[in-house]
């Protein structure tokens, strides 16, 4: 790479390599200017402002910058695990410009006060945007409805679960029907609580084998169903989050042929692993909802592939090393992802498991679209894009790793996809 | 989809594939299980010796950690401990530090630096045997006093001793474990010796709540019907009912079960003439079994007992063998490097 001596506050030409732009194709890139934080030009015009930096694509990808749907910040509360400062800048290494923030914090997002401290949080410390997502239940406790309007108001974009489950299909009806009143989307980790009980494995052979409490599929499938039944009863936009099973996605189709408001994400993990990657009891593969079977993965991924599933999300669960270090039924689920995803989704292309744009896709436009918000590659968009070279290779390591958390899938292992560039806002986010 | 290969042997073999820790019988082949055998059998006749000591393990400390309490199996390992005299220190740890908030890495390095050889775990978390041997005490031989669902090796290993010595073999055998498979470590080490020493049938029969999803993975056939699951046995072992699965709607009463799955002498008049009658004991006597099966000719379970010792001085002695020559493979490769 040459050339890369901009002034972050003024001007900068992006030449060579490849593009995918807005229609969701990869194209040559005919060049770039970004000026004042918006893409002030595209195409041939570009080249000839006289911009005060220039950066050499070649050979590199360069993409509107990722939207991820679910990462958990840690803040406030949980400052061990990581800080807006330390996980905005591992989302920034990993390519997102724009991640939801999930209400799992503590105290949780419960209410416009602590909405409105994680906005001047990422306002200060945070190198990418942050949307809060604020919690549906009070406290997430699944009994009393949280102030809906109040953080609608304070600038949350949707309102959801969590990981948490809601305690009974009669408060998940109001919930639905109270969010509805304000055009709030809903988003619901799919999770039967008394089915999933005390489980924390896929009910499946490994589990089975090596004598782990399972989450049978049905607490996935049955939880989705009530859902869709009640987001079509209610008319609330439904997002499901974080899917695992096959049937989970047949059911979602069905439902969207019905004329159901609903789109829905799956993490990167569930497109990766199977509950094999707990064979050795390794607790960095305890995620919630566990990793399933191999033809889970395979229905999902073609969920990605078909549309049917909008997103991939990075489900980023920092945590203390601590959190980890113990037998893996007492170990805290989450992987510490963020920074991973695009080198784990580069694998699946690699395996042709997945091709180049719907990778980009399902981390550019689906989740926008989810959020209604059009992040584009676009002259008067805001330049919030990055720039990777799927050539080029990392390890991930205790001093490549940006986030607080260290329990990455890969650790230790080289993989491909460098990233070059992040620009939010046309600031340098990474690089 | 068929699992990975799921053997832990890069944890529980040496480079030359001796045993150093004992955490499960995944990945160990019929080769070295039956080494376990032969050599368990070498030290039954030490227990006959009216001077029951051998020095195998002079010199070295053995820890008995027990984070779930267990009699019967403390006792044991403490026995084989120490007829290989070694030193030993028993620590029930739910009167000990992890109640005062440690935790459980902490209360093992702590041990450790005491100059601890071999760590004898029972916990209530499948894989935390494996977890102490990966991650926290490496350099300690771990044997596996059984880890929630998952393992109980060594009780699996003295069964299959009790059966050898009976049957004379394993191929050809049918073999039946009856009752809670779902939260028994004991049936899934059996199930897995059973296979890897060549029996021709295992049949797990319970109720389906009481069964695991996918059991017949584990290579295991199913019957829900005790009358047709006890024809042509060769062994028939009987699980421990605990009491609390009344409760969360697995059964609904001790009544029921032991009509349906119980070891009445009715039942055991179905399998073949010789075959014996096992349990890994405490017996639950009228639960899940007759008193009168339980005391009866047919009866091996005090034979299990007796084994028992032998199969436990027989797995530490070869876990620290494999631990020590480790060691010294260490040593002469860091002096290599120095010189």
């Amino acid at each position: 790479m040459s050339g890369s001596q901009h002034d972050n506050s003024n001007s900068l030409v992006i030449t060579g390599g490849t593009w995918f732009d807005g229609s969701g194709r990869l194209t040559d890139n005919p060049g770039l200017l970004v000026r004042d934080g918006k893409i002030a030009a595209v195409g041939p015009d570009a080249q000839e402002t006289g911009a005060a930096g220039s950066f050499d694509a070649s050979g590199c990808v360069i993409s509107p910058g990722f939207v991820d749907l679910c990462c958990n910040l840690r803040e406030p509360g949980n400052g061990q695990k990581g800080n807006i400062a330390s996980e905005t800048r591992a989302a920034a290494h990993g390519g997102f410009t724009t991640v939801c923030a999930s209400p799992e914090t503590s105290p949780v997002n419960d209410s416009s006060a602590v909405t409105h401290l994680i906005r001047e949080g990422a306002a200060t410390r945070g190198v990418v945007n942050v949307l809060p997502i604020g919690a549906i239940t009070r406290g997430l406790e699944g009994d009393l409805l949280s102030d809906m309007a109040g953080l609608k108001n304070a600038g949350c974009v949707a309102v959801g679960n969590g990981s948490r489950g809601v305690r009974n299909a009669r408060i998940l009806r109001r919930c639905m029907a109270y969010a509805q009143t304000f055009g709030l989307t809903v988003m619901f980790s799919p999770e039967n609580q008394a089915l999933a009980a005390d489980g924390y494995a896929h009910d499946g052979q490994v589990a089975t084998r090596l004598g782990l409490l399972g989450i049978p599929e049905v607490a996935e499938t049955a939880a989705v169903m009530e859902m869709l039944l009640l987001a079509e009863e209610t008319g609330v936009r439904l997002h499901l989050s974080q899917l695992s099973c096959g049937r989970s996605v047949e059911m979602l189709a069905d439902a969207r042929n019905r004329g159901i408001q609903v789109t829905a994400d799956v993490a990167m993990h569930q497109l990766v692993y199977t509950e094999d990657a707990l064979a050795g009891f390794d607790s960095r593969f305890h995620v919630r909802p566990p990793l399933r079977s191999e033809a889970d993965r395979q229905a999902l991924l073609a969920g990605v592939r078909e549309g049917v599933i909008d997103a991939i999300v990075s489900q980023h669960q920092p945590h203390d090393s601590a959190a980890k270090q113990a037998p893996l039924p007492a170990t805290e689920p989450g992987l510490s992802s963020i920074e991973s995803v695009l080198s784990l989704g580069l694998g699946l292309v690699a395996a042709g498991e997945l091709e180049m744009a719907g990778l980009l896709s399902a981390l550019t436009l689906g989740p926008s679209r989810v959020l209604g918000r059009a992040w584009a590659l676009a002259e008067g968009a805001a330049a919030d894009l990055c720039i990777f070279d799927p050539k080029g290779h990392w390890l991930p390591s205790a001093s490549t790793l940006v986030s607080a958390g260290h329990h990455t899938p890969q650790f230790g292992h080289e993989l491909p996809g460098l990233m070059k560039l992040t620009l939010v806002g046309g600031r340098t986010a990474w690089q | 989809m068929t699992a990975n290969d799921p053997s832990p042997n890069h944890l529980q073999l040496t480079r030359d594939g001796q045993l150093r820790h004992f955490l499960t019988l995944d990945g160990l082949g019929r080769e070295l299980l039956t080494d376990i055998l032969d050599t368990a059998d070498s030290f039954i006749e030490v227990g006959e010796r009216s001077i029951k000591k051998v020095p195998l393990l002079r010199g070295r400390t053995v820890v008995n950690l027990f984070f779930e309490s267990s009699t019967r199996t403390r006792s044991t390992f403490e026995l084989a401990a120490k007829r290989l005299s070694a030193d030993v220190l028993n620590l029930d740890i739910n009167t000990s530090a992890t109640s005062k908030g440690e935790s459980l890495s902490d209360t093992l390095l702590n041990l450790e630096a005491m100059a601890s050889d071999m760590f004898v775990v029972r916990h209530s978390q499948s894989g935390a045997p494996h977890f102490i041997a990966e991650s926290v005490t490496p350099g300690v031989a771990i044997i596996n006093a059984g880890d929630g669902r998952h393992a109980h090796p060594t009780q699996a290993m003295l069964d299959m001793l009790t059966i050898r010595q009976h049957k004379g073999r394993f191929e050809g055998l049918k073999v039946a474990i009856v009752g809670d498979v779902l939260h028994s470590r004991v049936a899934r080490s059996q199930i897995r010796a059973l296979n890897e020493l060549g029996a021709e049938e295992v049949r797990v029969i319970g109720p389906g709540t009481l069964l695991p999803r996918d059991v017949e993975g584990l290579g295991c056939t199913v019957e829900y019907d005790m009358a047709r699951g006890m024809k042509d046995l060769d062994v028939v072992i009987m699980l421990r009912l605990q009491k609390e699965r009344m409760e969360g709607a697995l059964l609904p009463s001790e009544r029921e079960f032991y009509r349906l799955y119980g070891l009445s002498q009715d039942k055991l008049a179905l399998a073949r003439p010789d075959c014996i009658v096992m349990h890994p004991g405490p017996i639950n006597r009228g639960v899940e079994i007759e008193s009168a099966v339980a005391d009866g000719p047919q009866s091996v379970i005090l034979n299990q007992v007796t084994n028992g010792i032998a199969i436990r001085m027989a797995v530490m002695s070869m876990a620290m063998g494999g631990q020590m020559a480790e060691r010294q493979q260490r040593q002469i490769d860091s002096e290599g490097i120095r010189a």
